[in-house]
């Protein structure tokens, strides 16, 4: 099994699938809305309404690019407060014509910037989290790359969260931890490797539901093929998650994360 | 190998002062505030603790906190047997709990149970910047759940002096969790039409306060006190430049829409007080 290190590495190649090419891939008739009604657009968000085999859903995600340019344009994946923001508006207009909303999250983490600040970085998490705690509909996350801190789970407070294979998900970057526990973050390899960051890791101590395989014996599975699992997988999930009523969805929401 | 061997130093004879003759000065008969840098009398800073020059609110205990705002002998301590344990086989981390333990006289960085302010009653929990910086882990993220759980069982207010350095890191990504677990405990306690007040003291940022600091029905803050998200020190690294000194304050979070009112530290029990009532027909 390759170091945690590596992971990270992998999880945060530049070349990796974004969520825009996911939409592309798995869902039909994607159509991207922009703004929070309030202040801006945020394009390190996107979301939208599609369908998934002719059910119509909302689907929201951070995107990165793969050229400097894009992600220039998309702050390299970390959201503003009016991105948490777009996310839970598309989240309640979800509730109301019930559809189930599919997270892909991808970013280091909610933007540590003045204008963040200033604007209410906090308090948009915070809202995120306490609005999904109460949807009535499903709600189904994947962390596809980096699931950073607060930024990552204002995204991923779902019925069920997911992790593709070479993605992580932590407290904070490895350098990060390393920087703020032994003020040196050169030891983000030792950091990485303290901090449960991995998918295998993560199962295992239940904060994550699925993994989604990248690899199998050791050789790198075809893209099409990890595509093809990941929407049958995703189809599966929402039809299950589909058949139960809004007060199960909730309740098992608050049980999920009430356990730890 | 005597060539190497450490040779002893000249001991120094320790010298009898007669304890009677020698000037006497008591420890933290001075203090210097934070906020003006000034040299302080210490019983000038009275029981409220403020500094008699530029009004700054010290960093007070949990305990000294209680005595401030309740009414005097009702506080009733709920789940103080919830302790930190180290899940993530973390190095170093059972030591420092124990040594926090220790040092703050605390089992952990938040306090929570049930009192009266001026007879009303209510579910209250305050944190306590000496244990860990009031970081978040399992335990704070417990009894704060709890915490709203008994009040929306009990059909109580919710009263929360928050002070966190955020999540605690040695916990990793089950502290990321108390987050969610804490704002989803304060949706159904709101749900059922329930007050809940929070007074922002320094400092509050990270995890507490992309959670349940920042849900409150009403947000009250401390003078001067730093509130935000990031740390101003992450922040300069990722834009490249230096902030300004109050950038983070209550009173530019205030301005900025994210704080209700800043209430000194002598008027808070009364802004308390006034607030439930307000909140109870």
């Amino acid at each position: 099994m390759a170091e945690a290190m590596d992971i990270v590495s992998i999880a945060r190649q530049t070349d990796r699938i974004t969520t825009t090419e996911l939409i592309e891939a798995i869902f039909d008739d994607f159509i991207e809305l922009h703004g929070d009604r309030a202040y801006k657009d945020d394009a390190a968000i996107v979301g939208g309404v599609g369908s998934l085999n002719g059910q119509s859903v909302t689907i929201i995600g951070n995107q990165k690019g793969h050229e400097l340019e894009e992600n220039l344009k998309r702050n390299f994946g970390s959201p503003h407060p009016e991105g948490y923001r777009k996310s839970l508006r598309l989240m309640k207009q979800a509730e109301k014509f019930n559809r189930p909303i599919i997270n892909f999250v991808n970013t280091s983490g909610a933007y540590c910037g003045v204008e963040a600040e200033e604007r209410g970085q906090g308090e948009a998490l915070a809202k995120n989290l306490l609005e999904m705690s109460s949807l009535k509909v499903p709600i189904l996350s994947i962390i596809i790359g980096e699931g950073g801190s607060g930024g990552a789970l204002a995204l991923a407070a779902g019925n069920q969260v997911w992790m593709m294979e070479f993605s992580i998900y932590s407290i904070l970057s490895p350098e990060g931890f390393a920087s703020i526990l032994w003020k040196d973050s050169k030891r983000s390899g030792e950091a990485a490797e303290i901090m449960k960051l991995t998918s295998y890791d993560l199962l295992e101590m239940e904060v994550i539901d699925k993994i989604i395989y990248e690899q199998k014996d050791d050789q790198k599975i075809a893209q099409d093929q990890v595509l093809n699992t990941l929407k049958a997988e995703i189809s599966d999930e929402i039809s299950r998650l589909s058949m139960k009523t809004a007060e199960e969805l909730v309740q098992e929401r608050y049980e999920r994360f009430r356990k730890f | 190998m005597r060539l190497f061997k450490k040779r002893p130093y000249i001991p120094i004879q320790k010298t009898n002062v007669d304890a009677d003759k020698a000037p006497f000065v008591p420890d933290g008969l001075f203090v210097k505030c934070p906020n003006c840098k000034q040299s302080i009398y210490s019983k000038e800073l009275g029981q409220e603790r403020v500094c008699p020059n530029c009004q700054y609110p010290f960093r007070i205990s949990a305990q000294e906190r209680l005595q401030l705002t309740v009414d005097q002998g009702t506080f009733e301590e709920w789940d103080e047997d919830v302790i930190s344990t180290d899940s993530l086989d973390f190095p170093g981390y059972d030591e420092k709990l124990k040594k926090a333990q220790i040092n703050s006289g605390l089992r952990e960085a938040v306090v929570t149970g049930r009192a009266t302010i001026d007879s009303m009653e209510l579910a209250i929990g305050i944190m306590d910047s000496n244990f860990i910086m009031g970081s978040m882990g399992q335990a704070v993220g417990e009894k704060i759940t709890r915490l709203f759980e008994k009040a929306t069982a009990q059909k109580l207010p919710v009263v929360i002096f928050t002070a966190s350095g955020g999540a605690r890191m040695q916990e990793g990504i089950l502290s990321l969790m108390q987050m969610a677990k804490t704002s989803a405990a304060i949706k159904n306690h709101s749900d059922q039409g329930l007050f809940y007040l929070t007074v922002l003291t320094d400092p509050t940022t990270g995890g507490v306060t992309a959670s349940f600091a920042m849900l409150g029905d009403i947000i009250l803050a401390e003078p001067g006190a730093l509130v935000g998200f990031a740390g101003r020190r992450v922040i300069e690294q990722t834009i490249k430049e230096a902030l300004p000194e109050d950038f983070q304050s209550a009173e530019k979070v205030l301005e900025h829409g994210f704080i209700d009112k800043i209430v000194d530290r002598k008027e808070l029990r009364t802004m308390i007080s006034q607030l439930l009532t307000l909140h109870s027909r």
